[in-house]
C-alpha cells in the first residue's frame, strides 16, 4: 500500500500540530539547558576533581559489578521463561516485571525488608556469618541488580522467542544436548537482543538513584555513585553536579545510538511481549 | 524382526495418527497423502520429537519407544531434512555439516574434515566457508542433507525437502537424491506431496489419509490402482520400467520407447496421464511411442475422463469428456495409446 501524501488530504490542523510543537519542545528544553548551564571552561577542572572521579569510579565499578549478576542470573531466567512449559509461567514473568514499575524508593525499602539487619534474610546472615549487607558497596550492586535484572531478562526472552523453535528440534536431532543447544544455538542466535538487553541494564544500573540511596545510603567512597553524587552536589557545589549531570546524558545518548534500528526492535519486542 | 518396526498412535484433540510402518534395510518410503493427514506428526514421532501416545518403534534392533520406554530424539540416530532447510544461519555450511558430529563429542578438526567429504559429494564443496544466508535454496537444501547424513543415521527422514525449491532446482536435486538414498544403508521416510518424488525416488509408497494408512505399495501399485481419489489424484502417473540405451528404452514385455533423454542401464519412464493421447484408428501423427490395447475402465476425473488401457503393462490416459465422448470409450473399446518423446521423463533405476 502506498502511503497518501500530505498534500492529498489537506494541512495537518493547527490544533494538533501546536500541542505536538509544544511537547518536543518541552522535552528538548531541559536538556538544553543542561547543556548551556554547564560551565564548559571549567569542564576538565571539574571532571577531574576527586569527588567526581570517585563517584564515576564507584559507579562504573558497581554498574559492571551488577552487570556480571544479571547476566549469570538473567540469561537462565530468560531463556527458562521463553523455552520450559511449567505451571505458573506468567506468575513468574509477572514478579520479573514488577521492579520494572516499582517507583525505586519502594524498590529500596523493599531490599531493606530483605537484606535490611533486620530484613528477612538480612538478620540470620548477619547472626550466622556477621555479615550486614545494607549501606556498603555490595548493597549499591544488589540495588542495581534488582532494578536492572528486569530489562535484560525481558530483551533476551523476546530475542530467545524470536527465533525459530524449530532449531532446537534441528539440534536435537543431531545429538545435542538441551545444554549444547542453548550454548550453540540459542545463545548465539539471540545475540542481538542480548546486546540490547545488556546495554539497556548498565544504562539503568548507572542511572539508579532512589533504591540506591534508600537501601545503600549515600558514604563518599562506597555509595556515593554519580546520581547520589549530582543529588549531594546541587546543594554544596551545582557545577559539580552539572558536570555529572552532563556526563550522564552524554551515556544515555550513546546508549540510544547503539541501541537505534534492530537492536531496539528486538528490545522493544521484548518489552511489549509481556 | 524388520529393520524399522514402528506403530506410531498420537493422539490430538479431534484427530488421531495410528499408522504402522514397518521397512527394511535399503527401503526409500514415500509418505503421502493430503494436508493434515498427519505425515509430519509421523516423521516428528519417528524422530522423538512428537512424543508416543501408544505404539513402539524400533529400528535396527534398538527400541527407541515402547511401552515405558523412550529415548531422547538425540540419542536416536536419526538425520532429518526439513522443508524450510533450517540450516543455523549464524554458523557456515561445513559447521552446519559437522554439528551432529561435535555435539556428539568428535574433535572440531575430524568433524569438519568429514564434513567437507560430505559437502563435496552433494557437489556443494565450494561453499564449505558461506553462511547459509549466502546460499541459493538449492545450495542450502543440499547442505541441509549433507547434515543429516553426516551424522550416519539409521534412519533418515526428509519432510517435504524439495518443495520450497523452484522446479528446476528441485528436478536437479531430486536426481541427486534419489542417487544418495539408493545408496542409504537404513531406511529412508521422505514425506512428499510430489508424485515424481513418490514414483522416481522411492521403492515403496505408503498413502496416509486422515490419520491412518490409507494404501501401501510399490509406486507402479499405487499409481495403477490408487486406492483413494487423492492418491489417484496424486500419483496418477505412468511408470514403465526397462532397460535404456541411448534414448532408446526397451520394455520388460519387449516393446520399445523412445525418450529425448540418453541414459544407460534400468530406468523408470515415467509420462503423465495428461500426455497420453488415444484414437480409435492406427495414429498417423509423429509419435512413435504407440500402443493398442483395450479400455479397462472409464471413470470421471476431476475435470477429465481418466481411462486405463491394458497397454504396456496398464497406462492410465486423462482424456476430455468431449473426446472420451466422441471416441465411445468404454470397458472393452479398442483404442491406439501414444505419448510423444519429449513428454517422458527417465529415471535411472536404483
Amino acid at each position: 500500500m502506498t502511503r497518501p501524501s500530505g498534500a492529498a488530504l489537506g494541512r495537518p490542523p493547527a490544533r494538533l500540530l501546536a500541542p505536538a510543537l509544544l511537547g518536543a519542545a518541552f522535552l528538548a528544553l531541559p536538556l538544553v539547558a543542561l547543556l548551556v548551564r554547564t560551565p564548559w571552561s571549567d569542564f576538565v577542572d571539574e571532571l577531574t576533581s576527586p569527588e567526581v572521579l570517585e563517584a564515576m569510579r564507584l559507579s562504573l565499578e558497581t554498574s559492571l559489578a551488577a552487570l556480571v549478576l544479571v547476566v549469570a542470573m538473567g540469561i537462565p531466567l530468560a531463556w527458562t521463561l521463553a523455552r520450559v512449559d511449567f505451571p505458573g509461567r506468567s506468575l513468574v514473568r509477572a514478579l520479573v516485571i514488577v521492579p520494572l514499575v516499582l517507583p525505586p524508593v519502594v524498590g529500596g525499602v523493599a531490599l531493606l525488608s530483605a537484606f535490611g539487619r533486620r530484613g528477612l534474610v538480612g538478620a540470620p546472615l548477619e547472626q550466622a556469618f556477621g555479615i550486614s549487607l545494607p549501606f556498603t558497596t555490595a548493597a549499591v550492586v544488589v540495588a542495581h541488580t534488582f532494578v536492572s535484572l528486569p530489562f535484560f531478562v525481558l530483551s533476551v526472552e523476546g530475542a530467545l522467542r524470536a527465533t525459530d523453535r524449530e532449531y532446537d528440534v534441528v539440534a536435537a536431532t543431531l545429538g545435542a544436548s538441551r545444554w549444547t543447544t542453548f550454548r550453540t544455538v540459542s545463545l548465539p542466535l539471540a545475540g542481538p537482543g542480548l546486546l540490547a538487553g545488556l546495554v539497556l541494564a548498565w544504562a539503568r544500573a548507572l542511572g539508579e538513584f532512589g533504591a540506591t540511596i534508600t537501601f545503600a545510603g549515600n558514604y563518599p567512597g562506597t555509595t556515593r555513585t554519580m546520581p547520589n553524587a549530582i543529588y549531594v552536589a546541587l546543594q554544596a557545589d551545582p557545577q559539580a553536579a552539572l558536570v555529572l549531570s552532563v556526563i550522564l546524558m552524554l551515556v544515555s545518548v550513546a546508549v540510544l545510538a547503539l541501541l537505534r534500528e534492530r537492536w531496539f526492535d528486538v528490545a522493544l519486542q521484548g518489552a511489549v511481549r509481556t | 524382526m524388520s529393520f524399522l518396526d514402528a506403530h506410531v498412535v498420537v493422539r490430538r484433540p479431534g484427530h488421531t495418527l495410528d499408522v504402522r510402518v514397518v521397512a527394511e534395510r535399503g527401503d526409500v518410503l514415500a509418505v503421502v497423502g493430503p494436508n493434515g493427514a498427519g505425515k509430519s506428526t509421523l516423521v516428528r514421532a519417528l524422530a522423538g520429537v512428537v512424543p508416543l501416545d501408544e505404539g513402539h518403534v524400533v529400528c535396527d534392533g534398538e527400541t527407541w519407544d515402547a511401552d515405558g520406554v523412550r529415548v531422547e530424539a538425540r540419542h536416536r540416530q536419526v538425520g532429518m531434512v526439513f522443508q524450510q532447510g533450517l540450516l543455523f544461519p549464524h554458523l557456515s555450511a561445513v559447521a552446519n555439516v559437522a554439528y551432529g558430529r561435535r555435539s556428539r563429542g568428535i574433535r572440531r578438526r575430524e568433524a569438519e574434515a568429514e564434513a567437507r567429504r560430505w559437502l563435496a559429494r552433494l557437489d556443494v564443496g565450494d561453499l564449505a566457508e558461506r553462511r547459509p544466508g549466502a546460499l541459493s535454496g538449492g545450495q542450502a537444501q543440499r547442505v541441509a542433507v549433507a547434515r543429516a547424513l553426516a551424522t550416519q543415521p539409521r534412519l533418515l527422514l526428509l519432510d517435504e525437502p524439495l518443495s520450497a525449491l523452484d522446479v528446476g532446482v528441485a528436478m536437479a536435486l531430486r536426481l541427486e537424491l534419489a542417487r544418495h538414498l539408493a545408496e542409504f544403508d537404513g531406511v529412508a521416510l521422505l514425506v512428499t506431496h510430489d508424485a515424481l518424488d513418490a514414483m522416481t525416488v522411492a521403492n515403496r509408497v505408503l498413502v496416509l489419509d486422515d490419520g491412518g494408512v490409507a494404501q501401501e505399495g510399490t509406486p507402479a501399485e499405487v499409481a495403477r490402482r490408487p486406492a483413494t481419489d487423492h492418491v489417484a489424484r496424486l500419483v496418477g502417473l505412468n511408470v514403465l520400467r526397462g532397460s535404456s540405451a541411448g534414448t532408446t528404452i526397451r520394455l520388460k514385455d519387449g516393446d520399445v520407447l523412445v525418450s529425448t533423454t540418453a541414459a544407460r542401464g534400468d530406468v523408470s519412464a515415467c509420462f503423465a496421464p495428461t500426455a497420453v493421447t488415444l484414437t480409435v484408428g492406427e495414429p498417423a501423427g509423429s509419435a512413435r511411442n504407440r500402443w493398442s490395447g483395450r479400455v479397462t475402465s472409464v471413470a470421471p476425473h476431476g475435470e477429465a475422463v481418466r481411462v486405463h488401457v491394458d497397454a504396456a503393462g496398464g497406462l492410465i490416459a486423462d482424456v476430455t469428456p468431449a473426446s472420451s465422448a466422441r471416441l465411445g470409450l468404454a470397458p472393452g473399446a479398442e483404442v491406439w495409446a501414444t505419448v510423444k518423446a519429449t513428454e517422458i521423463s527417465v529415471y535411472a533405476e536404483q
